[in-house]
């Protein structure tokens, strides 16, 4: 999951010090691997396929998501642990975690207990259901949260199974709700003094954007089914096959203008004249048909090439693009999207940049992702001034560690740690 | 004392569709004034949209329009004359907030870019919303949302490997594009506060897509692998997917503990090494076959409570019309009932979150140029007179 982390990403980007807290078993890194070159999808989360010395600080899930942000190790099932968090909490802004609702109280971190600490801290929980409720103590990924609130059976073909978004697309769209409601609870804190506790529902947060479906619902008891790239008004409107592997190209057309520019695009072909095509309505009604003929034409050329033609005619289109064609789109390299960072143990590469440009405050990428506890030293020494003996004690104790444990099962088992903002 | 987060911030909602009114209605749904300003007699194209109650179109009937624009005052103003440019040029003056979504150089058009407001209004925060940005080649491209998603990347990660890529249902890339939108918004409120200093928000939907590609972008970089669409499998977890179950379907995801997984679903074959791996994806075929008799003979809601029980991460794959009856919805009280005039009684989603100190509240959305008195009368000082003549020349 990385719900909480996008959340802070999204600040981090905009330069707040964001402070990760891992532990040996939770660090969101995945845990140590032996050194092998896995191969696969698995083997390509590591630069050049290979884990390395330490898989942990190479692992591309992390990395990503991770970047501008500190680390520290702590182990909060220790009450030595606990005390020096509460340390923390006195000397930040925010606190994000995203454990199922009991963990925190588990450790004594609840929000009153923060609050007590830190009467301005602003504490956001995020969880897969919520603070209470039956489904309170349930678990979940974003996976689970995507199927609960109707997105998994909405996204598909008409007539098969339900399929997923192909991205995280619940854990990022609860982080980005968790970013506004950080950044909104800091504006109060600032005209009021007072602090806040958020209860962030990953479930709620991401029901809004079926809310179109919702509405349908509730305005005519109609349940919406998948529909594949169809729209419910525009005609033509879908996914082509253009030249080449698996290379595709949509087209999305809203007037009988835009038809017309489509139709003389397409050299005006007898069959564009027919009936069956003439206003959107008919269009929309004879869809099946009218796809067939418009792939027999678009399978001819390149999708860049014809997503070119049809713009400039005033034509709603665009290149279906897989990964590598756009960290090499034109119009992407010339606003400076992607940028490049120097990690120690990942190398020199490529992550997405800024989600949003700002005039004055642009943000930029200007840390990698940490190391294992790389700033153990700058947090616990020089913000909280602790002594080289108390950090030798910690590390005594196992409160501080200095590798993850051995990732012996399922990397998505170790789920999310708190994060904070100090 | 403000009662809300975002009380005291005055906001002038330009936009329509999805992208900029979401953007919008979180910043109303928090306390924030946000004036949506509509073209004079013809509104917000989510106007037209629907979906309509009995499918009769009407403009104050849309459920999108009434979902979109919870909490905002509403009046109407034509930017393309003369006087309307000078009126909303007022309405700047006292806002903090202007949120667009136009093609770009639509404002610059209207003298209305932000080098020209803000000199009337120096500290003001502009949120520009686009399909591709104030910049670049493809700046003048038209989009909309299925491009976005073809061009930001996620239909070559989504659908099946044997059928073409897929969109994400509804309007994904809209969504995305008004949340980044708000929270960048909301940075730019925190910068003035300390500085003063207002600023322009570029926000592209291309780039709000190309944002949350999970890892695919670091994997590329690490090692030139390019993912591409799995159906319903993640691409690390397995099993992560939607599986037939004797009613229906199930999400199944394994969770913390494989042996306990296994145990659970009694299918002491999933703890062969292999197969306990964590490259168990390899032979997700063989996983998922193993698996898929015991789901078959039970129905999804057992699943789901007896996983939950052993704390294992399953989910309901449900409908649209299951949300409503749901009991955690229900025992949180998720789903508002807000009345309107025109449109009737309905059930609306509610919060996306909960602020302690400052709770979230809905009002209805507005009628086309409700508060056109309101606004120009007590706000801007026009007399009815000015008001009717000004109705008159088609400006409100």
């Amino acid at each position: 999951m990385f719900a909480g982390p996008y959340a802070t990403k999204l600040l981090a980007d905009m330069g707040a010090e964001i402070i990760r807290v891992e532990c040996a078993a939770r660090s969101g890194r995945g845990g140590m691997l032996p050194r092998m070159k896995p191969g696969g999808i698995f083997g390509s989360s590591f630069p050049d396929g290979d884990t390395g010395e330490r898989s942990y600080n190479r692992f591309a899930y992390y990395n990503e998501v991770n970047r501008n942000k500190y680390a520290i190790t702590l182990d909060l099932t220790k009450p030595l642990g606990v005390a020096v968090l509460k340390r923390l909490v006195k000397i930040s802004d925010v606190v994000v975690e995203n454990f199922t609702p009991r963990v925190m109280g588990n450790f004594g971190l609840d929000y009153p207990i923060l609050k007590g600490v830190n009467p301005q801290i602003i504490m956001i929980s995020m969880s897969g259901y919520g603070q209470d409720g039956p489904y309170r103590d349930y678990v979940t990924y974003g996976e689970g949260i995507e199927a609960m609130v109707g997105l998994s059976k909405l996204t598909g073909y008409p007539h098969r199974g339900p399929l997923k978004p192909g991205v995280a697309y619940a854990d990022a769209t609860s982080g980005l709700h968790a970013a506004f409601a950080i950044l909104a609870a800091l504006r109060y804190r600032r005209l009021t003094g007072k602090g806040n506790y958020i209860d962030l529902s990953m479930r709620e947060a991401v029901t809004p954007l079926v809310g179109e479906f919702i509405m349908d619902y509730v305005t005519n008891g109609r349940v919406a089914m998948p529909m594949g790239n169809r729209h419910p008004s525009m005609a033509p409107h879908g996914c082509y096959r253009s030249r080449g592997e698996d290379s595709w190209l949509v087209i999305a057309i809203s007037s009988d203008e835009e038809w017309r520019s489509f139709c003389h695009v397409m050299g005006d072909p007898p069959w564009t004249e027919d009936e069956r095509f003439a206003d959107t309505l008919s269009r929309w009604q004879n869809q099946e048909e009218l796809d067939q003929l418009i792939e027999d034409w678009t399978s001819q050329y390149d999708h860049y090439e014809l997503m070119n033609r049809l713009q400039q005619a005033g034509v709603k289109a665009g290149a279906v693009l897989d990964v590598a064609e756009l960290m090499e789109d034109p119009h992407l390299r010339e606003r400076g999207f992607f940028e490049r960072l120097s990690h120690p143990e990942a190398g020199t590469h490529l992550y997405p940049g800024l989600s949003w440009r700002m005039a004055v405050t642009p943000g930029r990428l200007r840390l990698p992702a940490p190391c294992f506890g790389e700033h153990n030293q700058y947090v616990f020494g020089e913000l909280l001034g602790m002594s080289e003996e108390e950090l030798l004690r910690m590390a005594e104790e196992g409160v501080t560690a200095s590798e993850p444990l051995l990732w012996e099962e399922d990397f998505s088992s170790l789920g999310e740690v708190p994060e904070m903002e100090a | 004392m403000p009662d809300q987060a975002l009380s005291g911030l005055l906001v002038l909602d330009l936009s329509e569709d999805i992208s900029g009114p979401y953007c919008a209605k979180l910043l109303a749904d928090y306390g924030a004034e946000v004036i949506k300003i509509e073209v004079p007699g013809w509104g917000d194209s989510s106007r037209r949209r629907g979906p309509f109650p009995g499918d009769q179109p009407h403009q104050e009937r849309s459920g999108l329009f009434l979902f979109l624009n919870t909490n905002k005052k509403g009046i109407t103003l034509n930017i393309k004359s003369g006087s309307g440019v000078e009126i909303f040029k007022r309405l700047v003056e006292g806002a903090d907030i202007v949120v667009e979504n136009f093609r770009p150089g639509v404002m610059a058009g209207l003298g209305l870019d932000y080098e020209a407001l803000v000199e009337v209004k120096p500290s003001l925060i502009m949120t520009s919303i686009s399909y591709f940005g104030q910049r670049g080649p493809y700046r003048d491209y038209q989009g909309s949302d299925i491009v976005a998603q073809a061009m930001g990347g996620w239909m070559q990660l989504t659908g099946d490997p044997a059928l073409e890529p897929l969109k994400l249902p509804g309007s994904q890339a809209e969504f995305q594009a008004g949340l980044n939108a708000a929270v960048a918004t909301l940075c730019a409120v925190y910068l003035r506060d300390q500085s003063g200093e207002g600023q322009q928000i570029d926000v592209s939907l291309q780039e709000a897509v190309a944002s949350i590609l999970e890892s695919a972008v670091a994997m590329y970089s690490y090692s030139r692998f390019v993912r591409r669409r799995m159906g319903s499998r993640h691409h690390l977890q397995c099993p992560s997917r939607a599986m037939p179950c004797k009613d229906g379907w199930i999400h199944v995801q394994a969770g913390a503990n494989w042996d306990h997984f296994a145990t659970f679903l009694e299918t002491p074959e999933l703890m062969q090494p292999r197969l306990a791996s964590i490259l168990r994806y390899r032979y997700a075929d063989e996983v998922e076959g193993l698996i898929q008799p015991w789901l078959e003979s039970r129905e999804a809601g057992e699943i789901f409570s007896s996983a939950q029980e052993w704390r294992i991460p399953f989910a309901m794959v449900l409908g649209i019309d299951e949300l409503m009856e749901d009991r955690q919805y229900k025992a949180r009280g998720f789903f508002q009932e807000m009345g309107h005039p025109v449109a009737g009684r309905f059930t609306y989603p509610g919060a996306p979150f909960r602020m302690s100190e400052t709770p979230w509240q809905g009002r209805r959305a507005p009628l086309l140029g409700e508060h056109n008195e309101e606004i120009y009368c007590e706000g801007l000082g026009f007399s009815k007179g000015d008001l009717a003549r000004l109705r008159e020349n088609g400006v409100i």
